[in-house]
Formats: C-alpha cells, sequence, structure tokens
C-alpha cells in the first residue's frame, strides 16, 4: 500500500476517563475485525491492541462473547489514538474492515468508512446449516451472492485474499490469522519487527516460526496485490449441476394393504410428513414438505410405498 | 499477576475483580452469568490467602454468602447478571434494612440489547423499590475505583450497595492504572438482634432508618467528588452515566456535560443548579429512564426518551440520531447503504454437542417439551425444533407440572434442564412434581459443566472455582431421594438407548428421571476425535443428518435426483458418529476405518 493510505496518530499514555473537552483532538484510528465464533477474532484484535497499546497510544478494544462461541457471528471493535471515547466505531467510521470470512466481511460493510475505508477479506466461506435448509429439489445455498469485484467497485480499497487455503498449503489452516496481521500490517504505521514481536508474545512456542512465514507470507501478498490490480478469484460462483426449472411432480403411492403399521416410515421420514392415520395404516399428512428422498420406499420392510417422479411437461 | 501501581489493558470485569481485590476483600462468591462471569474467575486468581472465592450454586445462595461475610466484619462481594438479581433479591430487600458490618457489594451487570440474556431489565429501579444506592462506571479504569468507593460507602453509609455494569463495560478492554490492597484488620461479628434479625418488631424500627440513609445518601451525592461538571457549549447540558457517557463525548466533545457517578438517589441541589443554567436539558441514560423520572418529578424541566430509546444497547450512532432529533446536530448525510443481504448466521450447537440427541428424539417423540436456560436452548429453532417453552433458569419442571395438572395435554409432557440449572433451581420443583403426584418426564442433561457461559466448574464437575477436587454430587442419587422411582443414565452419543428409554420413561406414570451424560466438547478440554466422511457414491441427499444440526455437515455442490449431496468438513468434525448414526444409507464412516 502506498504512505498516503497509512494511517497514524500520536502517542499519549493516560489511560481512563479524564476531564477535558477533547474538541481539538485528532480522531481516533478504528480497525473492526469480523468473522465467525472459533476463528480467532479475539486474538486477531488482541494481538493489535496489545501493539497499539506498547506503542503508548490509548486503546479500547470491545466484544461481544456469550452466543459467540457456537458458531455466531464475532466482531472486535479496536480503537486507539490520542483520546479514544466510545469503545464502540461509529458505522460508516472504520478506517479498516478485517474479515476473517467472506460472508462476515459483506456483513459489516457499512461500517466501513465509504471515503477511505480499507476492507481486508479472507474468501474462505463458512456456510452454516442454517444455510442448506431449502429441502426442494435442485435448491441452492442461501449464502452471499455478491463477489469480490462487485465489492470492490465501491470500497475505497479493498483487498480479498484466500489466506486459509494459503495457510494450509503452508502447513495450518490456523496461521491464516497471522497471515490476514501481514495484510493489516501495511495499513498501519507500525514497523514490521513490533508487529512480529507482539505476534510471538500471543503464538504458542512451537509454531513461532510457522506463523513468522504466515505473517510474511500475508505481507509481501499486498506488494503483489498493489502490482497487478484485479487478483481477487472468483471462485465464490457455485456449480450447480441440477437445473431447479426440471424440478419433477412428486408423487407418493401407498399400497394400504401391505401396511402392517410398523412406523418405521413415520419415524424416519426426515421431513416429517408422514403419520399413521387412524386405521394404523401411513399416509401423507404433509405433501407439500415431501421432497421426493425414497428413505420410506426403501426402509417400508413391506414394499408398501412407492415413488414417482412424474416429469413436469415441456421442461425436459 | 499482583504487581502494584502499574498500568495494563484489563477488561471491565477484571478491572471490578481488581478494584475488589484492593478494596481488601475477604469473600467472594457468585453463579456464572453471561456478562459477569469473569468477574469471579479473576477474583480465584488472586493468592487463596487474600480471599476466598466460590461458585454458589445460584445468585441467592451466593448473595446470602457474601452477606454472611459481611456479618462477620469482613468485606464481601457477589456479583451476577442483572436476572440474576431476581433470584438473590429477596435476601438483598431484607438486607437493605440490616445494613451491613463489612462492606457488603453487589456487581450487577445488565444487557441492554439483549446479547445473551432473556429480557433487558434495568437493575437500578431494582436499587430503588431496595432502597440501595447504585454506581454506575462508564468505563474499566472508573470500574476499579468506583468498587473501591463502593466498600467505603458501604460501611460509611451501613447499607449495602450495588455496583451496575453493562456489557459493552464488562466486556471492553482498556488501560487501567492498578493501585496496592488494602488489608483490613477484621471487626469480628457484632451481636445486635434488633440489627439483624428480620422479625417485625424490628423491621418496623429499621424501615425509617432506611430512609434516613437514602436521605443522607442524596446530600453526600452532592458533594462534587460524586458528579463531574464539564464546561463547554453554554446553550444546552447533557446530564449521563455510566457507559452512555463515551458515547455523548464522541458524538458531542464541546457539550457541556454533568456526568454522574450514580443514578439512584440523585444529587438534587447538584442537578437543579445544572438546570438552572441551562435553556435545554438532555438526560443520556440506557434503557429506563431512571434519572430523567426522576428529574420531573423535582420539577425540572428535562428531555429524555422522546429522543433516546428505552430498548436496545446504545451507540454513538443511536447517541448522534437522538441529537440530530433535537436539532443539535446536522443529520450525518456520509453514510452508505449497502443492500447485501450476507444470511443470517444464528449461533447453533457446537459439532458433536451432547445434547443434540435429547431434542432429536424428543422431536420423533412428538412431546410438549417444557425448555429450560443453557446452550440447549438453541434446540428450539429449526432443524431440532423440539422446545415448546422457555421462561427463567430452572423453570422447566414446574411448568411441566403444570401442563400436566392442566389436565389437557395429550402428548407427554417432558422438563429438558442442563445440570447446572437443575442445581441452579431445578431441585425444588422435582420435589414438588414428586409430591404432587405428577406424570412428567425429567430429561436432566448432564454435559459436566456450565457450557453456556463459557465454561464454569459447579456442584456436578466435583471441582471447585480454583480447580481443587471437592465433592461431587450424584444426580441418581439425588433423585431418588427427592422421591423419583424411575431413574436412568444413558450415554447422550448412543441414539437407539436415548429414543428406547425416552419412549420408557414417558410410558412410566410418575416422574421418570432419564438423565443423558457426555462432556461437553468445548469445556473443561476441547474435544475433538477423527472426524467422518460421507461416501459421496452412497448419499442419496435424504438430509436425515441435516436434521441434526450439526455444524460440521453442509452441502457438498452434488445432487442425487436433484437432492442436495452432504459433505463433513473435516476440521468442524468432532466424530461423535452422531450423523452415521441416523443416515438410512450408511454412507457416513470414520476416514481411519475406509483408508483400512
Ligand atoms: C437467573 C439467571 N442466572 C444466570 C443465567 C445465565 N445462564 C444462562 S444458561 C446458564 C447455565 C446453563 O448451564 P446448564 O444448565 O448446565 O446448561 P449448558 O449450558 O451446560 O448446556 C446460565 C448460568 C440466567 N440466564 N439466569
Ligand atoms: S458448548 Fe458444549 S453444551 Fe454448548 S453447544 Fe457446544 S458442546 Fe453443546
Ligand atoms: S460425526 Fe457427524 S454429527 Fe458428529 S460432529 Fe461429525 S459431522 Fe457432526
Amino acid at each position: 500500500m502506498t504512505p498516503s493510505n497509512t494511517i497514524a496518530a500520536d502517542p499519549i499514555p493516560e489511560p481512563g476517563i479524564t476531564p477535558g473537552t477533547g474538541s481539538q483532538q485528532k480522531e481516533p484510528v478504528n480497525v473492526l475485525i469480523v468473522g465467525v465464533g472459533g476463528q480467532g477474532v479475539i486474538m486477531v484484535s488482541k494481538v493489535l491492541a496489545r501493539l497499539c497499546q506498547k506503542s503508548g497510544f490509548q486503546v479500547k478494544q470491545s466484544e461481544i462473547h456469550g452466543m459467540a462461541k457456537r458458531g455466531g457471528a464475532v466482531f472486535s471493535h479496536v480503537r486507539f489514538g490520542e483520546q479514544v471515547w466510545s469503545p464502540t466505531i461509529p458505522a460508516g467510521k472504520a478506517d479498516i474492515l478485517l474479515a476473517l470470512e467472506w460472508a462476515e466481511g459483506l456483513r459489516w460493510l457499512r461500517y466501513l468508512n465509504p471515503r477511505k475505508g480499507t476492507f481486508i477479506c479472507d474468501t474462505q466461506r463458512i456456510v452454516p446449516p442454517f444455510a442448506c435448509r431449502n429441502r426442494k429439489m435442485g435448491a441452492e445455498q442461501t449464502y452471499a451472492r455478491e463477489t469480490p469485484s462487485v465489492i470492490f467497485e465501491r470500497v475505497p480499497n479493498g483487498y480479498a485474499i484466500d489466506a486459509s487455503r494459503m495457510a494450509e498449503e503452508l502447513g495450518n489452516i490456523r496461521v491464516a490469522n497471522t497471515l490476514l496481521l501481514g495484510l493489516l500490517s501495511t495499513a498501519l504505521e507500525f514497523s514490521r519487527e513490533e508487529w512480529q514481536s507482539v505476534i510471538t508474545e500471543f503464538v504458542p512456542p512451537k509454531t513461532r516460526e510457522l506463523n513468522r512465514q504466515a505473517f510474511l507470507l500475508g505481507r509481501n501478498w499486498v506488494e503483489k496485490a498493489i502490482q497487478e490490480p484485479g487478483l481477487p478469484s472468483e471462485e465464490n460462483t457455485e456449480k450447480v449441476f441440477f437445473d431447479p426449472q426440471a424440478r419433477p411432480r412428486i408423487e407418493l403411492e401407498i399400497t394400504e394393504s401391505w401396511c402392517k403399521g410398523c412406523d418405521i416410515c413415520v419415524k424416519m421420514c426426515p421431513e416429517r410428513c408422514l403419520r399413521l392415520n387412524e386405521g394404523l395404516v401411513a399416509e401423507l399428512s404433509d405433501p407439500e414438505a415431501c421432497t421426493g428422498c425414497r428413505v420410506c420406499e426403501w426402509l417400508c420392510p413391506d414394499f408398501a410405498i412407492k415413488l414417482h417422479l412424474h416429469p413436469v411437461q415441456g421442461n425436459c | 499477576m499482583n504487581e502494584v501501581c502499574e498500568a495494563r489493558p484489563m477488561i471491565g470485569n477484571e478491572a471490578i475483580a481488581r478494584g475488589a481485590w484492593e478494596a481488601g476483600v475477604k469473600v467472594a462468591a457468585a453463579y456464572p452469568g453471561t456478562p459477569s462471569t469473569e468477574i469471579l474467575e479473576y477474583m480465584g486468581s488472586y493468592p487463596s490467602e487474600d480471599l476466598h472465592a466460590q461458585w454458589s450454586t445460584n445468585e441467592k445462595v451466593a448473595c446470602d454468602v457474601a452477606i454472611g461475610a459481611s456479618f462477620e466484619g469482613v468485606r464481601a462481594m457477589t456479583a451476577m447478571k442483572h436476572v440474576g438479581l431476581n433470584v438473590a433479591s429477596d435476601a438483598l430487600l431484607s438486607q437493605s434494612y440490616i445494613g451491613v458490618n463489612g462492606g457488603l457489594v453487589l456487581v450487577v451487570c445488565d444487557d441492554p440489547g439483549i446479547h445473551s440474556s432473556q429480557n433487558e431489565q434495568d437493575t437500578r429501579i431494582f436499587c430503588q423499590l431496595a432502597g440501595v444506592p447504585v454506581l454506575e462506571p462508564a468505563d474499566a479504569q472508573e470500574a476499579l475505583e468506583f468498587v473501591k468507593r463502593a466498600f467505603d460507602l458501604s460501611e460509611q453509609f451501613d447499607t449495602p450497595v450495588v455496583l451496575r455494569s453493562t456489557t459493552r463495560l464488562c466486556h471492553t478492554r482498556s488501560l487501567v492504572r492498578t493501585g496496592e490492597r488494602l488489608e483490613r484488620e477484621p471487626v469480628g461479628f457484632l451481636e445486635d438482634p434488633q440489627k439483624n434479625v428480620m422479625i417485625p418488631a424490628n423491621a418496623r424500627r429499621r424501615h425509617p432508618k432506611l430512609l434516613e440513609r437514602m436521605n443522607a445518601l442524596k446530600q453526600h451525592f452532592d458533594d462534587p467528588e460524586w458528579s463531574r461538571l464539564e464546561k463547554g457549549d453554554p446553550k444546552f447540558g447533557v446530564v449521563t452515566v455510566g457507559p452512555v457517557y463515551t458515547y455523548v463525548k464522541e458524538v458531542l466533545p464541546g457539550a457541556t456535560i454533568l456526568k454522574l457517578s450514580s443514578s439512584f438517589p440523585l444529587p438534587e441541589k447538584t442537578l437543579r443548579e445544572f438546570c438552572e443554567s441551562m435553556d435545554r436539558v438532555f438526560v443520556v441514560e440506557e434503557l429506563e429512564p431512571v434519572i430523567e423520572t426522576a428529574m420531573q418529578s423535582m420539577g425540572l424541566q428535562v428531555e429524555g426518551k422522546e429522543l433516546f430509546p428505552r430498548i436496545d444497547e446504545f451507540s454513538p450512532e443511536i447517541v448522534r440520531q437522538g441529537f440530530e432529533k433535537a436539532g443539535l446536530l446536522e443529520v450525518d448525510e456520509n453514510r452508505e447503504e449497502w443492500e447485501i443481504q450476507p444470511m443470517i448466521r444464528p449461533p447453533v450447537l457446537c459439532a458433536g454437542c451432547p445434547h443434540t440427541t435429547s431434542y432429536m428424539a424428543l422431536r420423533a417423540l412428538e412431546a410438549r417439551v417444557a425448555g429450560d436456560i443453557g446452550c440447549y436452548t438453541l434446540a428450539a429453532v429449526e432443524p431440532l425444533r423440539a422446545i415448546d417453552t422457555t421462561v427463567a433458569m430452572g423453570s422447566s419442571i414446574a411448568n411441566a407440572l403444570g401442563m400436566a395438572k392442566a389436565g389437557c395435554e395429550t402428548k407427554p409432557i417432558v422438563a429438558t434442564i442442563g445440570d447446572s440449572t437443575f442445581l441452579h433451581s431445578g431441585i425444588p420443583p422435582l420435589i414438588d412434581a414428586v409430591y404432587n403426584q405428577a406424570n412428567i418426564t425429567v430429561l436432566l442433561l448432564d454435559n459436566q459443566i456450565v457450557a453456556m457461559t463459557g465454561g464454569q466448574d459447579h456442584p456436578g464437575t466435583g471441582k471447585t472455582l480454583r480447580g481443587e477436587e471437592t465433592v461431587r454430587i450424584d444426580y441418581a442419587e439425588m433423585a431418588k431421594a427427592c422421591g423419583v422411582k424411575w431413574v436412568r443414565t444413558i450415554d447422550s452419543y448412543d441414539v437407539a438407548a436415548m429414543f428406547k428409554n425416552l419412549r420408557e420413561a414417558v410410558d412410566y406414570p410418575g416422574v421418570s428421571m432419564l438423565i443423558s451424560n457426555r462432556p461437553c466438547v468445548l469445556d473443561p478440554v476441547k474435544i475433538k476425535g477423527e472426524p467422518l466422511r460421507i461416501d459421496a457414491a452412497s448419499c442419496t441427499g435424504c438430509q436425515s443428518c441435516m436434521n441434526l444440526g450439526c455444524p460440521a455437515l453442509s452441502w457438498s455442490g452434488e445432487f442425487h435426483e436433484g437432492h442436495n449431496k452432504v459433505r463433513i468438513d473435516p476440521l468442524a468434525c468432532i466424530g461423535c458418529t452422531l450423523c452415521a448414526q441416523v443416515c438410512p444409507t450408511d454412507c457416513i464412516r470414520p476416514v481411519l476405518q475406509e483408508a483400512a
């Protein structure tokens, strides 16, 4: 990144709330770090906060945990400068948005400063079970559709990097965070040595060398990205093997006289759309919910269930 | 870790613990609850010669423990989340009449915005009811100092003191200057039955004393050391307290501000003087209009909740919008709108969570399920969606009992309750159910930890807060002692045993208890076994495994007859085998076995 893009503030060491008007002071630097529970958002923000504090800035680092551990969205605000008031970054005021996962990066874009903000994002996709909920034939995941090039048209500075894959190739996917710190390091005015000494404080001694490599890999990647703009990959677009237009009509044929009411199909149906009627014979209670998965057809010990898929006219 | 007179970054909770240690606290007790949990964890990091720190079974017990220590003349503290005070309030409301011997401080942490709670009640209203003063620090440094001042205030005015924090303060890290510990000589127990024994005759005498005390405190808070006047723009003034102060400074750095330290009782003289010199006065406070209403009843003209909402967590934007509405700030045009829907990402049960099987079986059983509070509450949503009600901690068993006595339920009635919640407030309702001969099943979800709040020990883990070995409660024995005749324990990862035993349990006429036992996969140790793999050729995309809601499972991008095939993320999968047990085509196997 060019030096004009780097963000600086002058150090002052006084902690806590001190009286004063504050109107003359420089604005603090705002870094919003986001990701998914378990990815290490907190570790990344602790490294940054520690670095700022060592350099004599006032720092506030604020995060919400609690539910975060269980795969939810996690975010951490880091603000540093002469005087930091609010622990959270106002929307539209983040100088840097660092995202450890693609969709999470998109979620927080409104926090990015629309005039001079830098967006740094790992393109890895963590698809929650929630995104795989549609049971219709040929259904697509409900994951974010925007690709890096769409986003980069609108953000002042943008970097999309497949940090997780690069970390995996380096030997451990867990050092993706350090790799991203390498990227981040080029956007802030701390020296490479300062970054590396703080990272060393936070990583297990055995992984120091690996983390050093990851950090440098991320840092050097930025130089390349500047030389070859348009680097981000478009791998985010999903391939679909099934044409949802060709969705057939599903018919479930139950031969009542063969059914002995064993309840197996009712209990095993993944859509829970079967029941035993008053005569203890299986019936389709919720035809809308049936996806035609054939589990009942295969599991019925008496071959009483048969599934028919009727092609819809004109579609195939 | 107890170096003195230095500055280091701390989250608010750590600063509160540090303040308590510096204040010479001898006894600290709590039941975990987000966002307060870390306070006691940090207390436990100070030497045991300095203080006793413990987990209690619930907030009332913890509060009573602190009260007991205060009776003995030592400084004592308890910490809880806002709803914890509902549980502890019975003790607090009487202790307020009694007062203190050694300083007594209750740290209560509100959760505006309901980040991790069942409501967003405002603790300050409880303080008004109890007649105890409440201090509200704005950042971690103030939190440390206010804890120390709270203890002095408690002893000076013979009153319990509440320190109100919020999620934001609890979990924001900033630099804090620390001091030294003040060792106090224990005063010893003061025999004074008229003060310490709340029989009606004594309580009648103590009540006027409480009112006198409130009056004295009101005047005391007029002392300039309890509020800070920041002179700025002379046209309008802002009265504020707590972390909201920092948002006001963020958006109006040049405003005239009266920053209070306490929102109850209020320094009337100070407030009157402040208002006299101003054309317009704004009160900016999170949640309820406590200061605003009190100022209005003093006859002062203020603006507050019509500009700054009564719900949700404040932020610089929300405070800014309030001042925009008031006409004091230009509308911020510099906002970028993004029409992006990156999809919602709700929290889910962990891959391999032992609670999964219970709710899968309950859903299949079509039971009426009275739920409770813990990680397992996440089973209330799709795909498990097997919980019908969740009220408050420990409600499940008595809710189930009530459902049974209503007499119109056709489904089997099951109460599901976690191990820690059962110990917190599940035992009296269990006895109630036995005593009143209800036909219900209690499914005890024993994951051997308080998982929801980040993995704390409790009497069922056999370890203390400091990690020392102690007595371990045996739930089966306890249930039998309570009169439950049908008690069985099973492995949470055995799907067949879960289905079979649950069916037998609900068929049993009377109170039955099934204990589902397996450690949580996150705490106390992170469990990571060999991942499983799905044989893509045999996967028919039936989605049976997806019904578990395991976050290691997602679609692979391949289809069978139009159905999305499933893949397992090997980094997330812990190898619990639940998906393999439910797969109708038997295509989920350990990676190792396949290689062999
Ligand atoms: C009165 C009250 N105190 C504390 C809490 C915070 N809290 C929510 S769930 C929970 C404990 C859950 O533990 P357990 O029942 O063992 O379930 P687990 O999370 O381990 O599955 C706690 C302490 C609360 N919601 N209400
Ligand atoms: S933390 Fe433990 S109890 Fe909670 S969802 Fe994860 S595995 Fe289940
Ligand atoms: S074995 Fe199956 S259910 Fe268990 S963690 Fe792995 S993918 Fe999830």
